[in-house]
């Protein structure tokens, strides 16, 4: 599965649009590592808690995007975002979209 | 009495550890970021038509940076008579570069060297009801190629 956040993907024809494509993930994060970045937040600097999680979040949302790709028989996405939204106190959605497209290599 | 001691114990800290802390990042984002010049980031939301590409990833790298207890107070303080945010104003410094940086670290890892459409993203991450702004979280993305350049 080719990804990309670009309209085209270089080398490559679009054949065939198949339409808007999304997966999205609410997180929240356990009471440990919640109580630990609340040390942290005395001193500053990095939560790697919550970097790790966040990523791990936004590559399940990816994942779930890539499945709906696959299942309506696409081998690209091209033109994908992300966003994040805060849902509740301490969970966040992480929600990733773009369109399906079959490519072709370009003669 | 004693709550006035752990508020100034807590400034103190504050002070003392995020200013290290933060000199240190800033120290290592300077030095990375002259180990990645190479990489070129480009904003523009299609490669040139000159350029021969012959692979394409989508990479990003993301970052969360909290701010320290010092800086709140501070920045607490400045909310009262506006202007400039210095204490936040140097958190989402941090964030974006450290981001940025990840990203040129995935895209050098698949042997890319120009990343195109780069976006960045930033969000705040809410501790409690009450601390609206603990800390950021900066996601930036691009398209990551590998070109043939004359």
């Amino acid at each position: 599965m080719q990804l990309s956040n670009l309209e085209i993907v270089p080398g490559q024809r679009i054949v065939k649009h198949l339409g808007l494509v999304q997966g999205s993930t609410v997180r929240a994060k356990h009471a440990g590592k919640d109580f630990l970045a609340g040390i942290k937040n005395i001193f500053g600097g990095e939560l790697m808690a919550y970097t790790e999680l966040l990523q791990e979040s936004r590559e399940e949302a990816m994942k779930r995007m890539v499945e709906q790709a696959e299942a309506v028989g696409a081998n690209a996405v091209v033109n994908i975002r992300f966003s994040t939204s805060s849902v509740t106190m301490g969970a966040a959605e992480l929600f990733a979209y773009g369109t399906a497209v079959v490519l072709e290599p370009r003669a | 009495m004693a709550d006035l001691y752990i508020f100034l114990i807590l400034l103190a800290l504050g002070f003392t550890i995020g200013t290290t802390v933060e000199k240190r990042h800033f120290r290592s984002l300077i030095r990375r970021e002259a180990e990645h010049a190479d990489l070129l980031l480009i904003a523009s939301k299609l490669p040139t038509p000159d350029l021969k590409i012959s692979e394409s990833h989508l990479v990003g790298g993301n970052a969360v940076i909290s701010v320290d207890y010092f800086k709140r107070f501070v920045a607490g303080l400045r909310n009262l008579v506006g202007g400039r945010m210095n204490a936040y104003e140097s958190l989402v410094d941090r964030a974006r570069r450290e981001a940025l940086l990840r990203l040129k670290d995935e895209a050098k890892q698949l042997g890319a060297d120009m990343v195109f459409n780069i976006k960045i993203e930033t969000a705040s991450i809410s501790q409690s009801a009450n601390k609206a702004l603990g800390s950021i979280e900066v996601y930036a993305y691009g398209t990551a190629v590998k070109t043939a350049r004359q």
